[in-house]
């Protein structure tokens, strides 16, 4: 029935990993299924896994933060751990924030795991909003120490991952006071752990958050300091510096934290592609082996991905993860080839690119969160089953909707992004990169038929042209949140009101963008492959990925004049004629993402479809089943029982 | 906000006043919110009625939910059981009866964490599909509780299609008995709730066969489980089916049966029996099977659909008066999360669909009521527009809500991730109603395949049901607005949303009839229609939930505000869809791109004027903070002292996790080739 096979896909999209660095077969790994097992139990075994990868990382010889990364993502799956901002976010601080006498004493302890460290930023009360940060360091030069405080409840650190039960050190983020004055934000090594026994130190009050959603392994954590003392060398000092006597030296401007949070964005948008890949391949095997009601009258059931509603659940999705893969890798692409750049102080790319990453994030966190619901839905009651695996990809995904930047205020920066470079355009400058289409926007002003007469070119069989009906799209929405915002402008006083009372708007001129630019690179992305066959089926992919995304948006396609209704209803037709051209290779395109078994994680995912057998054997493991049954019911039903008389039936 | 002391008391510290940025709130309200809470609850007397009963329950210790997010699963199912059979106490000692007023209430209160749900379904089974005589049997027994029951339908291989299920029931004429059998893997029961370790009995759909004639699915009562020791009966294979996103507390199971012989007695036969000498005989409709999950699907919408998501706004809009964050205008203090616009875009209008369900809620049981008098008469006339109309508004209610409540959890930021907000409870939960009892698109296309129906005979000038009537009054004309306050008026909206049912119905309509001429077998034109079937029965259903709740808000008194702030909420739930689904709307022309623009408009002012009764209309809802169990959305708004609070509590602060000494002491001390 399918045309491709799994392997010709995967070398050409996915440029495959060796298959010799998974240690997932290695016994040290091996534990019960985690689904059984309590927070507590998962977070022991977490710990376990994570000291095991320390050993592994040592015998490779693996130290750079990226590289850990890409380790552990091969290697371990999705795996969360409570080192995890060690490895990261600690790691990388030290690493860049800090003058060459702090890295001496701090980098072998943190390379060589002789500490634990995690990153203490969010409050309880302030997450993205940083400046609103609460938490003390007042410097005493008497001493030459810095005193840490948390002055509110708002502002006790919470969430931190590793921070509850882990670390032994955290990195922590608090406004500096010296001489007097606030000098804003700055970040400090602190203690918070007794080595040797791990008590928390005297001043220091620290714990778990409790139960989550998800991530049940990691130990997100409390930190609450009184009068807590460091010494003044314990601040990160390679740009900002507090001399003995106190005297504060301004740090250089530093843009280069841009450079960051791109490439932490640009993670991610590929978390993205990889969560709802997982889900597809879940959903869409277990399609393929469910069969459901009948098609036709006194046929077999068939298999429910006949359906054209299941296709249409799935398939659109499936095109969706293709399509955030190669966003993914682009941005990736580009961070690297710029960082160059940026080393070397020329940071013109990296304003634009920045706005950009926001609004990816933003748009394909959202669509993927929603997606792997989807997915599990689509998956019927085996889906709310933790054997299907799917409520844990869930789980696991939705906070970076949250984290790293929450989506809308990421959404609102894209579109900040987008008003200027339009102001520019509307002041008679030009602008370049993906907004360069803002250009047009004057010529078109003069021109009052070129709706009309766009209309006739768009053509729905060719991404080119639907790209063009994208960039179309996005002009117009983010012309008229331009030009709303002008007018609430025109109106009030404040700035603030105005672009407050535009931001319905504004977000969705950066989703406008956004979908512009992912339509935009999946097909520049055909272009580039050289095998036919494959060539050919991602084109349909990427068809029915932009098609697709017009039939669900017609509203602003039909109202910009875009599209004309007859346009629309042949796109809605060839959306399902689509269908059923993906569905013969719809197997093969999941296959080709190439997850191993032991990664999905999920009984109706399975790569040899013995779904119902297996499904028995998971359950038959639950505690549930473990434990004795007439427990709770001599606790309970006799007592019920014995208030009544003897039960005379049968 | 000051810190709290550190001492390991912290019980109660800071919680003694309402914070007042929420108290700030409830200055302003524009209506009265007691006269609100009696429109909902159905006059001020039942308010009374409720608010007795949630105190009795809540002020009884055995019902408290204080350590529900830091149980396992094992702990939550005994805690479930110990509930119901607690429950059962206190309504006789309270001289609450199980079908009276109270009970609903009770069942509120208790949110749902108690167990033997499925015992109802049990007996609601055996009295709708059992003769007079074995309701006289069984319906003792089982409101005594001499006897556990479940309602085993679905199998591992088969579910919302009940034809395809395979577990046989073989009539042995030699002795009067069914033989069960489930033969093959698939087969197997899987799923019914408090099957997995508590029910005695059950009723098992199965393919009836006599002389090795099939005759259909129907329903058996099977004991699977000694009465006396409670263990399995022989030939019964039973357990738990796993753990699951919640329901932590129902024991969903899994059975097998092998050769189970039960007496002829046995086959629940009101409307079907087989004699002693095996001779089939049927009376009435064959649908009335379905009845059963018709009425469990009403009677679900309102307790596990409508009342969650209700909670959920509560929690989000108490808590986004409570954060602050960033700056609206410089110099000023942090803003207040709901003065952003897109804050309130994200969470007003889950308020308002909320309204609207709990008026079509209202609605739909009306039409129940009726239809189920009819029944009781063997009058089945409106038996298939219930069945539409019940599976459409399921479908339409739960995927609305699921979603809706999912946008409050990520509206609440990193706090809504925590399970001490209550809200990812309130998520897995409510995301279950989307399948059980029947899968959403499989429903829509049910409600679909009656519009095609309806369409065509009211094209043809027969007579339809009266919720279909308007499918004959298609018109050509276009939308007559002319500026944006013209989309706040009723008449204006109803009628966009008709046009638009109409449209969708009768273009697929068309479409499908066009396929079938073309030579495409009929069910295969089906197949192709139905990604529009599906878009045309959720028009329908828009459409009638929008007409319902105008035509409700032009009933309420017009006291008191409360038709005023009812009126906004109505227009918001309206302008919503439309601004949320505008291809529909802006497809055949009938509304403009300029007059989009205004409805646009309009729906943005309409965030801003109720922004200002956004905590009273929650406050509305009248839920108590036992029941919400939130630390981010109790009446008082002290969020973070909650939070800090229940944090402290949670075991994993209590223990010393063997994880240091085990791993990484070791680690640190490098001695790893210890582990």
């Amino acid at each position: 029935m399918c045309s491709l096979s799994r392997a010709v896909i995967t070398e050409f999209v996915f440029l495959c990993l060796s298959p010799e660095a998974l240690v997932i077969n290695d016994p040290d790994f091996q534990h019960e299924d985690l689904n059984f097992l309590s927070r507590s139990q998962r977070y022991e075994q977490a710990i376990r896994k994570s000291s095991l990868m320390v050993m592994k990382l040592r015998e490779y010889g693996i130290a750079d933060p990226e590289e850990i990364y890409w380790f552990k993502r091969t290697c371990l799956g999705n795996f969360i751990e409570p080192f995890g901002l060690h490895f990261s976010m600690f790691h990388k601080t030290i690493e860049t924030q800090t003058t060459d006498a702090q890295k001496k004493k701090w980098l072998p302890l943190v390379r060589g795991v002789k500490i634990i460290g995690t990153y203490a930023q969010t409050e309880m009360g302030h997450g993205t909003h940083l400046r609103g940060l609460e938490t003390t360091a007042t410097y005493d030069p008497a001493t030459q120490e810095f005193i840490l405080n948390s002055p509110t409840v708002t502002s006790i650190k919470w969430w931190p991952g590793g921070l509850g039960k882990t670390s032994n050190h955290a990195i922590v983020l608090a406004q500096l006071y010296t001489q007097g004055q606030c000098k804003g934000l700055h970040a400090f090594i602190v203690p918070i752990r007794q080595l040797g026994t791990h008590e928390p130190l005297p001043g220091i009050t620290v714990g778990d958050i409790g139960p989550k959603f998800g991530y049940d392994e990691m130990d997100n954590g409390y930190l609450k300091m009184d009068n807590f003392r460091i010494p003044r060398e314990n601040m990160l000092m390679k740009y900002a510096q507090v001399e003995p006597d106190g005297t504060y030296v301004k740090p250089v401007s530093d843009k280069l934290t841009y450079g960051t949070m791109v490439f932490i964005r640009s993670l991610i948008v590929g978390d993205s592609a990889r969560s709802l890949s997982r889900a597809c391949t879940i959903a869409i095997r277990y399609s393929a082996v469910r069969h459901q009601s009948e098609l036709k009258p006194g046929a077999p059931e068939p298999q429910i991905l006949d359906y054209q509603t299941q296709q249409y659940k799935l398939f659109p999705l499936l095109a969706t993860a293709y399509a955030f893969h190669f966003v993914g890798a682009y941005i990736k692409d580009t961070y690297h080839r710029i960082s160059g750049d940026i080393h070397d102080g020329d940071l013109s790319e990296l304003p634009e690119l920045h706005a950009l990453t926001a609004g990816l994030k933003a748009f394909t966190s959202w669509t993927a969160n929603a997606g792997i619901e989807e997915c599990r839905m689509a998956c019927g009651g085996h889906g709310y089953s933790r054997c299907s695996g799917i409520p844990d990809i869930y789980v696991t995904f939705t906070p970076s909707c949250t984290y790293e930047g929450e989506n809308t205020v990421m959404m609102l920066q894209t579109a900040r992004f987008l008003v200027k470079s339009y102001n520019q355009v509307s002041s008679g400058q030009r602008v370049t990169g993906m907004v360069s289409y803002l250009n047009d926007l004057s010529r078109q002003r003069i021109q009052p038929q070129h709706v009309a007469g766009r209309t006739e070119a768009v053509r729905i069989n060719d991404p080119v042209s639907l790209v063009e009906a994208y960039k179309a799209r996005a002009a117009r929405l983010v012309e008229a949140a331009a030009k709303n915002l002008q007018a609430e402008l025109n109106h009030r006083k404040s700035k603030e009101d105005a672009w407050n009372r535009t931001s319905v708007d504004l977000v969705r001129a950066s989703e406008a963008h956004c979908h512009y630019v992912i339509v935009k690179l999946f097909t520049a992305k055909l272009s580039e492959i050289s095998n036919a066959a494959v060539c050919a089926v991602l084109t349909e992919l990427c068809l029915l990925y932009a098609l697709y995304g017009i039939s669900r948006n017609a509203g602003d396609f039909l109202q910009a004049g875009i599209l004309t209704d007859t346009q629309i209803t042949q796109v809605n037709q060839r959306v399902k004629e689509l269908l059923a051209v993906i569905r013969p290779n719809a197997v093969a395109l999941v296959d080709s993402f190439d997850f191993h078994d032991v990664h999905l994680g999920s009984v109706l995912g399975r790569y040899d479809g013995n779904v119902y057998e297996n499904m028995f054997e998971w359950a038959k493991k639950s505690p549930l089943n473990k434990t004795e049954v007439r427990k709770p019911y001599l606790v309970g039903l006799n007592d019920l029982w014995r208030s009544f008389p003897t039960p005379t039936i049968l | 906000m000051a810190l709290p002391d550190t001492t390991e008391d912290t019980q109660g510290f800071g919680l003694a006043s309402v914070n007042p940025d929420l108290a700030s709130e409830r200055l302003t309200a524009s209506f009265s919110v007691p006269r609100l809470t009696a429109v909902l609850d159905g006059g001020a007397e039942r308010t009374r009625l409720r608010r007795a009963v949630v105190d009795v329950i809540e002020s009884d210790p055995v019902f408290s939910r204080e350590n529900q997010y830091f149980q396992s699963q094992n702990e939550r199912y005994e805690a479930a059981v110990r509930k119901a059979v607690h429950v059962r106490k206190k309504m006789q000692e309270m001289g609450w009866s199980e079908d009276g007023p109270e009970s609903v209430y009770v069942y509120r209160a208790l949110s749902g964490d108690v167990a033997f749900l499925l015992h109802r379904v049990f007996m609601r089974s055996i009295s709708v599909l059992g003769s007079d005589k074995q309701v006289a049997k069984w319906i003792p027994l089982a409101s005594e509780y001499q006897l556990i029951g479940s309602y085993a339908q679905t199998e591992l291989g088969h579910g919302t299609y009940l034809q395809g299920l395979e577990t046989t029931a073989v009539f042995d004429i030699s002795t009067q008995e069914f033989i069960l059998n489930t033969p093959t893997i698939s087969a197997m029961k899987w799923w019914p709730g408090d099957m997995g370790r508590s029910a005695t009995h059950t009723v098992v759909f199965a393919q009836l066969y006599i002389q090795g004639k099939c005759y259909g699915v129907h329903p058996f009562i099977v004991q699977i489980r000694s009465l006396q020791d409670h263990s399995l009966c022989p030939g019964v294979i039973a357990g738990d089916i796993g753990p699951k996103m919640n329901f932590e507390h129902i024991d969903n199971g899994y059975l097998m049966l092998k050769n189970v012989r039960i007496p002829r007695e046995n086959m629940l036969n009101k409307f079907c029996e087989v004699q002693p000498d095996g001779t089939y005989i049927r009376r009435g409709s064959q649908k009335i099977n379905y009845f059963t999950m018709t009425s469990v699907r009403v009677s679900l919408i309102s307790d596990e659909v409508i009342l969650p998501l209700m909670k959920a706004c509560t929690i989000a809009i108490r808590y986004s008066v409570v954060r602050r964050q960033s700056k609206l205008k410089p110099g000023e203090e942090e803003a207040k999360i709901l003065d952003y616009q897109t804050q309130q875009e994200k969470l007003l209008p889950q308020l308002a669909a909320a309204y609207a369900f709990h008026f079509i809620n209202n609605y739909l049981h009306e039409l129940f009521n009726r239809g189920y008098r009819e029944i009781q008469g063997r009058n089945f006339d409106s038996l298939p527009e219930l069945h539409a109309f019940s599976s459409g508004f399921k479908a339409m209610v739960t995927q609305y809500c699921t979603s809706g409540l999912e946008i409050c959890l990520r509206a609440c930021g990193g706090h809504g991730y925590s399970l001490l907000s209550g809200l990812p409870s309130l998520y897995t939960k409510i995301l279950a109603s989307c399948i059980y009892e029947g899968e959403n698109t499989i429903l829509l296309l049910q409600t679909a395949r009656f519009l095609i129906k309806c369409f065509r005979a009211a094209s043809a000038g027969q007579s339809v049901p009266p919720s279909v009537t308007y499918l004959a009054a298609m018109k050509p004309g276009k939308c007559t607005a002319k500026d944006k306050l013209d989309f706040l008026s009723p008449d204006i909206y109803t009628e966009a949303y008709q046009h638009a049912a109409i449209r969708l119905i009768s273009s697929t309509a068309a479409k499908l009839q066009d396929l079938i001429q073309s030579g495409v077998e009929r069910h295969e034109a089906w197949n192709q229609c139905t990604v529009q079937l599906v878009q045309a029965a959720k028009a329908h259903c828009h459409y009638i939930t929008v007409k319902n709740f105008v035509e409700t808000v032009e009933k309420l008194e017009n006291t008191a505000g409360i038709q005023n702030i009812m009126k906004h909420l109505c227009d918001l739930f309206a302008l919503h869809g439309i601004f949320s689904n505008a291809g529909i709307f802006l497809h055949d022309g009938y509304i403009t791109g300029a007059q989009m623009d205004m409805v646009t408009a309009s729906y943005l002012d309409l965030l801003g004027i109720i922004r200002k009764d956004a905590v009273p209309l929650v406050d509305a809802f009248d839920f108590t903070d036992k029941n919400l169990n939130s630390a981010l959305g109790s009446y008082d708004g002290q969020v973070y002292q909650r939070l800090y609070e229940w944090a402290r509590k949670a075991p994993t602060n209590k223990q010393i996790s063997p994880a240091y000494e085990k791993y990484l002491k070791p680690l640190l001390h490098n001695k790893l080739s210890k582990l």
